[in-house]
């Protein structure tokens, strides 16, 4: 390959990187504080589901609209699960199974009733990449990062967002205390119920984000079953960036390029079955869970039924 | 308590049931006609309820037994799916080197093929959950999509068939395909299904491992302090057991029903079985019922979508709130019993 090749298959490689892990860094930077309050959602799957199709129906009123529909039903999914292991303290393993299969459920009726049985050409308005002025013209990084959708840069600001709140501000506190040590933390006056249902919404909120961004950053569609596992994966990102912010941004973009590596192989003209570049992202992902957790702690109280 | 457990299910798929009307009626469709086709596809004649309703629930049964041995145990298994998958490749394969022999050796083959490969499947997060504490509920279901992968690359490439038109293998050998009942689809899969778990219950109920396994999951502390169980010895055989008892679920439905290997062999049984186990409370012998009632809602599901026009994937509404109810249900008798016992202690915390 010739050096301007090269390099235009590197910003290649880069910007799908960051493409594909957009809509994980948002889901898991949600689910990051809901389990750092205690509750670990295996509803996300769904609550991603239902912020796609919800973008995509709310897409009729523009893109922007879209996000904020994505945003109400990955959030009213999540306090549908809120509610059953805040309020009633059920198992969260199984409420978060059951919700995830309610919304495979729920997308694929509504989406075959709103545009019918075949549901083809639906083609919806998108957002277009956004190139921050002088930043997009730095060599190489500049086109992979600053020539993104804007919720890619959302999904970037709110890791500082979310780091900042959970460290410096006495909410954060709580929050941590609430999954680290509830019965303490209830001594010392903080709503832990109230504290976890929100930070369980807000989870769902960000899932919901993600898929609006899958549908109206990427696709351009809503297809039954879409996020194909994306919201699961997003709760192993957090576990791989050990429930820390910047760890878990740095595990979605670890994720995001290993998947992006199939399209670098393909342009090298690698003789590889396509499916091995598929399962690449679990296997590392899986490889690197290996030599993360075992130095790294969970919150001491998640998934504890109280 | 049997009783109550009872009364939950019925409520719950009352409910599920019902939240499904009311949405197709909200959404203009004819949910009395959509019910009675439901009713029809599930129960509507023997054919119905032994080729559709009982050759659904057989993968379903064994699935939610595999996934009960490690639930029992609090080992989340929720890679059922691809170890499923890796008993179906496992089963091909070997159905399809098993031409000329008798059926009497190329079935049993065939299952231990397909237990072995769902055992070695879930080898991994076994190993991975002793020697670095990675969670088996994230380390399952990543392999799900290694599983799905694989299979895309198996029916394109070393299992495909040989004329090398469609992404399928080639039919096994008839040798290695299961006996049907006369005059339906149901195969010898059920008999598999009821005695495995007759034989899950006994090893629940009377055997050592079995008790070591409870109390590992009930009480795990209690079980390590004791000195007498080795919590993570449990805890891995618990999981291979599951994923072998997936594995063998795939191999049955290679066996008994499609005959070759399929890229979407499994309509999601990986994680309908995870709610057939649970609604069954993880009780081996309720699973068989449990199990039935969702092959006939997936059953059903197939007429509704035939004869009314409803789209199947509305029975997974269902099934999820049925699930929920039974949550609910007993979330609320365990508060009532706490309320029992100590009449002046705070129930409620918070």
């Amino acid at each position: 390959m010739t050096p301007v090749a090269e390099g235009a298959a590197l910003v290649g490689f880069l910007a799908a990187s960051v493409r594909v892990a957009t809509p994980l860094l948002l889901a898991a930077i949600g689910e990051t504080v809901t389990e750092r309050a205690g509750v670990i959602n295996l509803g996300l799957e769904g609550a991603m589901l239902a912020g796609a199709l919800g973008s995509a129906l709310g897409a009729r009123g523009g893109p922007w609209a879209g996000v904020a529909a994505g945003v109400v039903a990955g959030a009213l999914v999540a306090a549908v699960f809120a509610a059953w292991v805040v309020g009633a303290r059920v198992n969260q393993i199984i409420a978060g199974t059951a919700v995830t299969l309610a919304c495979v459920g729920l997308t694929g009726t509504i989406y075959r009733q709103a545009y019918g049985a075949g549901g083809a050409g639906l083609s919806l308005p998108t957002l277009g990449p956004l190139a921050v002025p002088g930043l997009s013209r730095i060599p190489v990084v500049g086109p992979a990062l600053f020539a993104q959708p804007a919720l890619t840069y959302i999904a970037l600001a709110l890791v500082p967002a979310v780091w900042w709140v959970l460290y410096r501000t006495r909410v954060g506190l709580a929050l941590r205390a609430t999954g680290e040590a509830s019965d303490l933390a209830r001594a010392a006056g903080v709503p832990v119920r109230a504290l976890r249902f929100w930070a369980t919404v807000f989870g769902g909120a960000l899932a919901g984000i993600g898929g609006a961004s899958l549908v109206l950053a990427q696709v351009g569609t809503f297809a039954e079953k879409m996020t194909a596992g994306r919201g699961y994966v997003a709760i192993a990102i957090v576990v791989l960036g050990r429930w820390h912010p910047a760890g878990v941004a740095l595990a979605a973009l670890l994720f995001g390029a290993a998947t992006a590596l199939q399209f670098l192989f393909q342009a090298l003209g690698l003789a590889v079955p396509y499916q091995f570049f598929l399962m690449l992202p679990y296997v590392l992902t899986l490889l690197a869970l290996a030599g993360a957790v075992g130095r790294a702690e969970a919150p001491a109280g998640l998934a504890k039924d109280e | 308590m049997k009783s109550s457990g009872l009364i939950a299910g019925v409520a719950a798929l009352a409910v599920g049931l019902g939240v499904l009307a009311a949405g197709l009626w909200l959404a203009g469709y004819d949910a009395a006609s959509a019910l009675a086709a439901l009713w029809r596809g599930a129960f509507g004649s023997w054919y119905a309820f032994t080729s559709a309703t009982l050759v659904r629930a057989v993968p379903l049964i064994i699935i939610g037994l595999g996934i009960a041995v490690a639930f029992r145990a609090n080992a989340l298994n929720i890679g059922a799916e691809g170890q499923f998958y890796a008993g179906a490749m496992a089963a091909t394969w070997a159905g399809l080197h098993l031409a000329g022999t008798a059926p009497a050796i190329a079935i049993p083959a065939v299952w231990l093929a397909a237990a072995t490969a769902g055992a070695l499947w879930v080898l991994l997060p076994a190993w991975l959950r002793l020697r670095f504490g990675v969670l088996e509920v994230i380390s399952t279901l990543l392999l799900n999509f290694v599983a799905e992968s694989l299979v895309s690359w198996m029916v394109q490439g070393p299992l495909q068939e040989a004329k090398r038109i469609y992404p399928q293998s080639d039919p096994i050998a008839e040798a290695a395909r299961l006996p049907l009942l006369p005059g339906t689809r149901l195969h010898l899969g059920a008999v598999v299904g009821l005695v495995l778990a007759v034989a899950v219950w006994y090893v629940f109920r009377r055997t050592v491992w079995g008790f070591e396994l409870l109390a590992t999951g009930t009480g795990p502390r209690a079980a390590r302090v004791s000195g007498r169980i080795d919590i993570g010895r449990v805890t891995a055989f618990a999981l291979l057991w599951s994923g072998a008892i997936a594995g063998l679920a795939g191999g049955i439905e290679v066996g008994g029903v499609s005959y070759a290997l399929f890229q979407n062999l499994s309509p999601g049984y990986g994680f309908t079985g995870i709610a057939v186990a649970l609604l069954a409370r993880l009780r081996p012998l309720a699973i068989v019922a449990t199990g039935v009632l969702f092959g006939a809602l997936e059953a059903g599901a197939g007429a509704m979508q035939r004869d009314a026009g409803i789209p199947a994937v509305a029975v997974y509404v269902v099934e999820g709130v049925i699930i929920l109810v039974v949550l609910l249900a007993d979330a609320m008798a365990r508060r009532a019993r706490t309320a029992m016992v100590l009449p002046d202690a705070e129930v409620e915390p918070a």
